[in-house]
């Protein structure tokens, strides 16, 4: 077990490991990471793109002559995995952009993942071949054909052992369940159902049958005038297969029982916070639409994020957050310009590392935070090219609200917003996290000696 | 060319001098690894004959090496190839070597495709038969633990299905190493593997001895019951069928109720849908007494369950579970224990609830009898056919038969009628397709007089309904009635209002009078077919739709056979000539098969 409290104290700092990506500034839109995912193992790390192309990247074996390389990873697999697609009878584009990653756990030699746009779930298969077979009747060894009457015995082919190759294989294709774009996927903890959850509906499915869904919420009121919510994000519990949550845009979440009834329309616990009547302002609805929830790998808490904060649940406690960390309060002041160039309904997600110690999510200007719940300290960290040496450690960055600029800060108004952080992950049992910047991969570590 | 010769000819049925029989053996060895999958697939289906002519060294050797580490191809190949293995020891030269199949098989075994899985352990299970008690203990007692120690789940899941092949003619020893590892897969850390252990608890706990079953198989059975998944509990509920079977009502009531009656109640409606499910097979299984005392209760909660899914379930069982009973005291228990309940769901709010009951209720009215269902059974059903669910209507009918034979019918015409007319005209296609099919049946059960009067010009109406699927489905309904009702009635009723629409302006119309006569003529015979049905099959020849033109060139095709040489000759000959020469492509060219099938050329 990792300690998460000495991750964030000076005495073991985060370091840079890699940037995956082109160095270019001038990437195209097709490259731009939408979601990041560690398997259950952290041996693997898959990243999906708006060009509906997954890739995944596999750590290496540590060598012992070469202890500041520990565990990189490298690409193990790209494929594409969804294409442009569009709907004839609705005249719309479904975008190829993969939504969400989802590793399966391991059952056979061979690696599984679901990945989805805004309508399609596929499920891939991601195995290694190292032989091939040999030898022909009919052919020679190059490949001419030969005389049959010269076939006087036959050959049983003949496996070789040959260069390792990685082929991923679609097994499962699940479509036409969503009328809505898909936003999240999560795999139940009895390994032979997932759900998909779109704006207004959930749906349940078998990992082996593709041709029928079960629907376990639906919110769409009779007349779409009465609409007054949306679903934002959903996840099964990580050990009770019976239990999930969903998130809306009116800042609650909603968890489910489906041992209670077939159609989770009626929740068994709702979680909302009072709102504070003094912050009370245009905006407050838009910035209090929850854009990720995460189980705690424990099963006892629950993450939300909001525009501006993350808040922390207990499974117990339906009535506040035990805890609200800010995540970038300065931009209060700013929600207008914001508002006006659309950053306000970015989506930013947010995670757990593996001991539920400490979580993290991300910000603009290529800023990302953590914050050690025991320690209540709080660090914001920058993905850049600027520190990409090997074992550089990073920096905390701070921004500045007041008009007095101190050295190392940057004022609110230099902060760039075109570079944002939505995407990151943290290695399931170690100091490892993969930060989504635009184009680039960042993978950073803490600092060992 | 001499050399080549050399190593195959000692070793098989087909070895020897450059015969042409190798030939095609060369290319089914080639095509295993095509591109094509079609074509590897073909090759493994035909693995028997590449096997033969190998001969059974060379395929020990070679042909089943290769085959173990092909396990990267297609799920169809794979299954086909986990098919032939099974057959396979005759191949591979007999029983003394049919281990040699079990490591293709055991690789088979762990893929993650279910279908491939099941199969490869189905022919596993098949060529243990195969093995002597030694070879079990020395080759397949060692895969099978191997499988059920892998790192894999796929190859723990696969391991659940052997041990009951195994552990009858293991030796002492072995059969406690085999419920050793039974008993581990039964806790295992993922609930795949426990929900394999858990649906083949039963099949193992039918080969053990009674005290085993009692002393290991019910504790393992207790704790699946009781698993925190809800996936591998409602397994569970299947083996209490398998397990009660094999005790005697005391080891039932004091073992396996306690944790069924635990099921009936489980905080998850799944499980409680699966005691529904099961319950024809529970009630077999734990005897008529503990039904009485435990199940009628049980199977009462679930009738009115808070879940519909389960609502749904029982009311499926009604029927079975009343047919069920001892005919002893049969009629009280249902007209007090189960009736009460029955009635509250005919108004249930649940749709699909209403008419899983409306699907069985009628089969009770020959458990009851003729007093019981008009006094209690028939306002029930008079109720559902006024049901606002078609479904639920169209159930009740569709079971007319089962009242019939009980009360008579009469009883339920009133109801009936317009409950049958609103399904006609619903909005919904589907639904009077449905009612379409079950005329012939109400035809059958209601007469030709009442059909005449009520329900002739229904199916009348059919034809012309603007869905083609309808007016499709009218047409072999008519053609059913006339084997029912016979020909004169065919021509009085039917013919003439058929004919009719020839002359209707809507051309989809004037091709439904074809295809009427396409159905009837058959069953109308020679007479009304040249008389009255041809004529107005060759005017319609000079149709200006050629859809209607081309339609009596199939027509005509059609009943040609029915037809003397005489009226093929002269009547039809000439119409199908003009129409062979038609301008349009399609009218020509079923005019012109018409000609060549009639042999009118």
């Amino acid at each position: 077990m990792i300690t998460g409290l000495g991750a964030l104290t000076q005495d073991t700092p985060w370091c840079f490991s890699q940037v995956k990506g082109t160095v270019e500034i001038g990437a195209t839109e097709a490259d731009i990471i939408s979601t990041v995912e560690f398997n259950h193992t952290g041996e693997l790390l898959a990243t999906g793109d708006k060009g509906g192309r997954v890739v995944i990247f596999q750590r290496e074996q540590e060598s012992k002559n070469q202890v500041h390389r520990r565990g990189e990873y490298n690409v193990y697999s790209t494929f594409q995995s969804h294409e442009p697609e569009f709907d004839y009878l609705k005249s719309l584009e479904i975008e190829e952009k993969i939504n969400k990653i989802r590793w399966l756990p391991q059952q056979n030699a061979a690696y599984f993942l679901l990945s989805t746009n805004d309508k399609t779930v596929k499920l891939w298969k991601v195995s290694e071949r190292d032989k091939r077979p040999e030898g022909y009747n009919l052919k020679d060894e190059e490949g001419r054909l030969r005389d049959p009457a010269t076939i006087t015995t036959l050959r049983v082919p003949v496996l070789r052992p040959m260069d390792l190759m990685v082929e991923a294989t679609p097994r499962r294709v699940f479509a036409n369940a969503h009328t809505y774009h898909i936003n999240s996927i999560s795999v139940n903890s009895d390994y032979e159902t997932y759900m998909s959850a779109d704006d207004l509906r959930i749906n349940l499915w078998n990992f082996e049958i593709t041709n029928q869904s079960f629907n376990i919420v639906d919110i769409k009121p009779a007349n779409m005038e009465e609409l007054t919510e949306v679903i934002t994000a959903a996840e099964f519990h990580p050990h009770h297969c019976n239990t999930f949550v969903y998130s809306s845009s009116k800042g609650t979440i909603r968890l489910c029982d489906m041992r209670a009834s077939a159609l989770c329309d009626r929740h068994t616990k709702f979680f909302e916070e009072p709102e504070d009547p003094s912050n009370r302002s245009f905006f407050s609805e838009i910035i209090s639409s929850i854009s990720d929830v995460k189980f705690s790998h424990s099963g006892r808490y629950i993450m939300t994020r909001d525009y501006l904060t993350v808040k922390v649940w207990d499974l117990n406690m339906e009535n506040r957050p035990i805890e609200t960390y800010q995540v970038h309060d300065y931009l209060r002041s700013k929600l207008c310009s914001l508002y006006e160039n659309d950053c306000i309904f970015d989506k930013f997600e947010c995670v757990w590392n593996g001991s539920d110690s400490v979580i993290m999510t991300g910000s603009y200007n290529n800023f990302f935070r953590m914050f050690d719940r025991n320690t209540k300290r709080d660090v914001t960290l920058e993905a850049s090219r600027e520190n990409s040496k090997p074992r550089a450690i990073l920096k905390p960055r701070k921004v500045c609200v007041g008009g007095k600029r101190r050295k190392d800060e940057i004022s609110v108004d230099s902060l760039d917003f075109s570079k944002k952080i939505l995407h990151t992950a943290w290695h399931p049992s170690e100091n490892i996290i993969a930060v989504a910047a635009t184009n680039n991969l960042y993978i950073f570590q803490d600092k060992v000696n | 060319m001499a050399g080549a010769a050399g190593p195959a000819a000692g070793s098989g049925a087909a070895g020897g001098d450059g015969d042409d029989s190798l030939y095609p053996i060369a290319v089914l060895i080639d095509e295993l690894r095509n591109e094509d999958v079609q074509l590897r697939l073909n090759s493994i289906k035909k693995l028997s004959t590449i096997a033969l002519a190998l001969g059974v060294e060379r395929t020990r050797t070679e042909l089943l090496p290769f085959l173990t580490d092909t396990i990267y191809d297609e799920d169809e190949v794979l299954l086909a190839l986990a098919e032939q293995l099974g057959n396979f020891t005759g191949l591979v030269g007999g029983p003394d070597f049919a281990h040699c199949l079990l490591p293709p098989l055991e690789s088979l075994a762990t893929v993650e495709e279910t279908v491939v899985r099941d199969k490869a352990v189905e022919s596993l299970r098949q060529i243990s038969q195969e093995h002597t008690p030694v070879a079990l203990e020395a080759h397949f007692v060692p895969l099978v633990k191997r499988l059920a120690s892998g790192d894999w789940f796929t190859s723990r899941t696969s391991a659940c299905g052997l041990f009951s092949v195994c552990y009858p003619r293991a030796s002492i020893a072995v059969k406690g190493e085999i419920k050793q590892y039974f008993r581990s897969l039964c806790s295992d850390d993922t609930p795949m593997v426990r929900r394999a252990a858990a649906s083949k608890l039963g099949e193992f706990a039918k080969v053990l001895e009674l005290d085993s079953v009692k002393s290991e198989i019910v504790p393992l059975f207790t704790n699946l019951a009781s698993d925190e998944q809800d996936s591998v509990r409602l397994l569970a509920v299947e083996a209490c069928v398998s397990i009660a079977q094999l005790l005697s009502q005391e080891d039932i009531e004091a073992l396996v109720m306690p944790t069924l009656r635990q099921a009936a109640e489980d905080k998850s409606w799944r499980v409680r849908y699966m005691v529904a499910d099961k319950f024809s097979e529970l009630q077999k299984a734990v005897g008529p007494k503990i039904t009485l005392n435990d199940l009628i209760p049980a199977f009462q909660n679930l009738l009115k369950d808070c879940e519909a899914e389960v609502r749904a379930a029982a009311a499926h069982k009604v029927k079975e579970l009343c047919e069920n009973l001892p005919i002893e005291g049969r009629e009280t228990i249902i007209m007090n224990q189960i009736l009460p309940y029955i009635k509250e769901l005919v108004s249930d709010t649940n749709q699909h609830v209403k008419s899983a009951l409306a699907s069985v209720i009628m089969g009770l009215a020959t458990i009851l009898g003729k007093e019981n269902t008009i006094e209690h059974l028939l306002p029930l059903f008079l109720a559902q056919l006024k049901d606002e669910c078609p479904e639920v209507r169209l159930n009740i009918i569709s079971n007319l038969d089962c009242v019939n034979e009980v009360i008579g019918i009469r009883q339920l015409s009133q109801s009936l009628l317009p409950a049958i007319v609103e399904l006609a005209e619903d909005a919904k296609w589907r639904v009077r397709l449905a009612i379409i099919e079950y005329m012939p049946l109400l035809a059958g059960q209601l007469g030709v007089e009442f059909f005449d009067e009520k329900l002739n010009s229904l199916c009348m109406a059919w034809l012309v309904d603007h869905v083609y699927a309808i007016r499709e489905a009218a047409t072999s309904n008519l053609m059913k009635l006339v084997q029912k009702f016979g020909t004169e009635w065919a021509q009085n009723t039917i013919v003439p209002k058929v004919l009719v629409m020839a002359n209707d302006p809507n051309y989809l119309h004037r091709m439904t009078t074809l295809f009427c006569i396409n159905a009837l003529s058959e069953a109308c015979g020679q007479e009304i077919t040249t008389k009255q049905m041809l004529p107005i099959v060759l005017k319609m020849a000079g149709d200006q739709v050629a859809n209607v033109r081309f339609n009596v060139a199939k027509s005509l095709q059609k009943i040609g056979p029915i037809l003397d040489t005489d009226a093929l000759q002269v009547e039809v000959k000439p119409v199908l000539q003009k129409l062979g020469q038609d301008e349009d492509m399609d009218v020509k060219y079923f005019a012109q098969e018409a000609i060549s099938v009639l042999a009118l050329a």
